[in-house]
């Protein structure tokens, strides 16, 4: 592809440096200039125009509508005939009806969401920092890495599912081998966020390890050099060295995996097969994201729905919030 | 020209192009897509959408039809589970993309003809081919609005029997020929539940009487006259059948007869080839799930027995919906696939029990023996005579739905390890924040 940036060797801007056009008359050299105006300026309008396109139809417009949408009781099949109720849908989540089921939701969104990240980011930079020292392969296992992250979630979760089948599963064949269990995974509450955030920790350890192992080249080696100096053991550079420089990085991986874990679908959902709607027979790993679909889809109640989804998006803003305010801190320390 | 006004030529073009895709993209993904549209050589094509196993596929009538009418291609699109392909079908009803028939599951088809719903599908009682008096008239009813129209003709019933496990009975020192095993609990479910026990009492290691009691609960409700609805009302609360189907399945729990799975789920579908429970509430399209999940090693173990009352369980209808662009050539198709001829088929390679009773009569039905399951029980007799023992029951609008939240309730008992007091008020509030 042709380079965008002008050659430097004609000049700093490259057009200046080309033979006036032939003056065929005033009028057309106007136009010709006003038309040259609209392209520097209009250009990158057009070119950025895409995003906000396709921004605006798939990603404004549902937005608004499903705002308008949490004010009215709707009813899946006949969305033209929506009634208005106010706050109702809010209500009836915090204190209502379906308040029992809300803050259920809530709560195992903030313990999955624990379960999962805490120790997929450990992990991820134990995997970084040892890929980080020269071993044998290692671009093979940088690459192995990423599969976990390739693969669908669908495959994923089917897989899992059966390993933690009750009938023939493999995790309970291994507790079997230590004269433990079985366990009925599925069931308990703990046991299967347990296994729904193995799924997830398996899918996304690769991908955060990448991150860090990028940040972790990008650390100077004269640090890691004055301080063995110093005597400090690998371990010890770990703690000293490695882990402040990457403190930007993990915090960015902590925002990902967080917003990420609040919006935790797919894998509870497939995870429990005839009951994956509500999040297991006893809603034990419902998250907000699966009330969400159960209140939409199962119940046919959009408006309930919507109010659902904009509970989330309030969290989610409050994330980012907390993100920034932790981020301006953290530049104001250094 | 000089180099960079060249790029600029090309930029222009290229944010041109870009723009251009913007707005296509845009505009087809706010227009619903067509389906079944006719080319230019008139040839239509008729979509069918279809959960579980309706059968047509695997007995030939789609290529049958089209040999017939050389001007329609038959195209289906089928779904695993029914909750999926009901939720897809809620969705398109006000979005758009419906196909051209859609299937109904019973359990929605007192919704699919309630005031909301009814005129999105075309009146089929008028269709070309379609003689009333051939339909079970219950099964006709059911998919009739209150003004006359009949949005569905009905593919199948669900009349039950009880699967078992011959050699499993055996080894638990049990009656193990298909009379005497329908004589124990002839005309009582209790008496199902009691026969569990002494099953258990001497149960092969690792095995249970029953594989959930969710199908138990689901089979003495579907076996009563009055289930979920009375009048029109919502009457699960004091509903005798539901109270008995609860007791039942709390007995089962409790007595450790049941292996506690919850039916369909892979699980459940792995026990049947490892053999782990003795008998399950058969439907007849549950042959079909029997053979295909217990697999060839246990070819010829299964047998079927009377179950100990005559009930309903699933079975289907076909509905045209009205904004289909074919719904003339849809409805043509809809009679001739529900035609006895058709259904007598479908009986033989899936077994769904035909809706339509003229096809009882046609050779190869009552007189059907599964070679899978008992040879020589006489399947076909069993379920055409249980199919037409069936008592019409009140289907109302949320039956599948109460369905599902009572089956949730007894695996909160049987997964879970709940008490029936917080497993049945568990129920009622699923149930009350789901209606409206």
């Amino acid at each position: 592809m042709a380079s965008t940036t002008a050659p430097s060797r004609n000049g700093p801007a490259g057009r200046r440096s080309t033979p006036p056009p032939p003056p065929r008359s005033a009028r057309a050299s106007a136009w010709r200039s006003r038309l040259h105006r609209w392209d520097t300026k209009g250009t990158p309008y057009a070119l950025v125009a895409p995003f906000f396109l396709v921004f605006a139809a798939f990603g404004l417009f549902p937005l608004l509508y499903t705002g308008w949408l949490s004010f009215h009781r709707v009813s899946l099949y006949n969305v033209d005939r929506a009634e208005w109720v106010g706050l109702r849908n809010y209500a009836d989540l915090f204190t209502g009806q379906v308040s029992h089921y809300f803050w259920n939701a809530l709560l195992n969104t903030f313990t999955l969401g624990v379960l999962s990240t805490v120790p997929q980011l450990l992990m991820a930079l134990g995997l970084a920092h040892l890929l980080n020292y020269r071993l044998r392969a290692r671009g093979f296992l940088r690459t192995a890495l990423l599969a976990p992250y390739a693969t669908s979630v669908a495959a994923a979760t089917l897989v899992f599912a059966l390993i933690f089948s009750p009938e023939g599963g493999m995790a309970n064949w291994v507790l079997g081998l230590f004269g433990a269990g079985p366990v009925h995974w599925e069931a308990g509450r703990w046991s299967s966020q347990f296994a729904i955030s193995v799924i997830v920790t398996w899918r996304w350890t690769g991908y955060n390890a990448l991150i860090f192992l990028a940040a972790m080249q990008a650390v100077p080696r004269e640090l890691y050099e004055a301080a063995a100096l110093d005597g400090a053991n690998r371990w010890k550079q770990f703690l000293h060295v490695t882990i402040p420089a990457l403190r930007p990085t993990i915090l960015f991986t902590v925002i990902v995996s967080t917003i990420g874990a609040t919006q935790l679908f797919g894998e509870p959902y497939l995870f429990g097969g005839q009951s994956g709607h509500q999040g297991g027979t006893d809603h034990q790993y419902e998250t907000l994201g699966i009330l969400m679909y159960d209140q939409g889809f199962h119940s046919s109640m959009l408006g309930r729905a919507s109010a659902v989804a904009w509970i989330m998006f309030g969290l989610l803003l409050l994330i980012g919030l907390v993100n920034a305010l932790i981020t301006r801190r953290l530049r104001a320390s250094q | 020209m000089s180099r960079p006004t060249v790029q600029r030529a090309r930029l222009r073009s290229a944010v041109l192009a870009s723009a251009a895709a913007t707005l296509a993209l845009v505009l087809t993904g706010c227009s619903s897509s067509d389906s079944g549209s006719a080319s230019a050589d008139g040839k239509i094509t008729l979509t069918v959408g279809t959960f579980g196993t309706f059968g047509y596929k695997e007995a030939g009538l789609y290529d049958a039809y089209m040999k017939q009418h050389p001007g329609i291609t038959i195209k289906e699109n089928p779904t695993t589970v029914e909750g999926n392909y009901w939720t897809a079908l809620q969705t398109r009803l006000s979005g758009g993309g419906l196909d051209d028939v859609q299937a109904l599951e019973v359990g929605r088809i007192s919704l699919a003809t309630s005031e909301d719903l009814a005129d999105a599908f075309a009146d089929l009682s008028d269709a070309p081919g379609v003689e009333k008096k051939n339909y079970l008239p219950w099964k006709w009813d059911q998919a009739t609005t209150a003004d006359g129209r009949t949005i569905g003709l009905g593919t199948d019933v669900g009349p039950m029997a009880i699967c078992y496990r011959q050699d499993l009975f055996k080894a638990a020192g049990l009656p193990s020929d298909p009379e005497s095993v329908g004589r124990l609990w002839a005309g009582d479910w209790a008496k199902f539940v009691e026969t569990g026990k002494r099953y258990q009492a001497k149960a092969p290691k690792g095995t249970f009487f029953m594989d959930s009691a969710t199908g138990l609960f689901n089979a003495v409700v579907s076996s009563s006259p009055v289930q979920y609805y009375k009048d029109g009302e919502l009457a699960y609360k004091d509903s005798p059948s539901v109270k008995t189907a609860w007791d039942l399945a709390v007995k089962a729990v409790q007595g450790k007869t049941s292996q506690g799975l919850k039916m369909f789920d892979t699980p459940w579908q792995t026990a049947f080839s490892k053999s782990t429970f003795a008998t399950t509430v058969c439907p007849s399209w549950q042959q079909a799930n029997i053979q295909q999940f217990s697999g060839p090693a246990n070819k010829g173990k299964w047998n079927i027995a009377q179950p100990p009352a005559a009930g309903n369980w699933g079975g289907s209808f076909l509905a045209v919906p009205a904004s289909g662009k074919h719904v003339e050539e849809a409805r043509k198709l809809v009679a001739w696939l529900t035609a006895p001829e058709q259904q007598a088929k479908v009986f033989q390679k899936v077994g769904n029990i035909p809706a339509n009773q003229a096809a009882y009569e046609l050779p190869g039905v009552v007189d059907y023996k599964n070679p899978y399951i008992g040879p020589g029980a006489a399947t076909g007799r069993i379920f055409s005579t249980a199919a037409q023992a069936i008592k019409p029951a009140e289907i109302g609008p949320h039956a599948q739905d109460l369905a599902g939240a009572f089956g949730t309730g007894v695996q909160l008992m049987e997964q879970n390890g709940k008490s029936p007091e917080e497993a049945w008020n568990a129920t009622v509030r699923e149930v009350d924040s789901t209606l409206q």
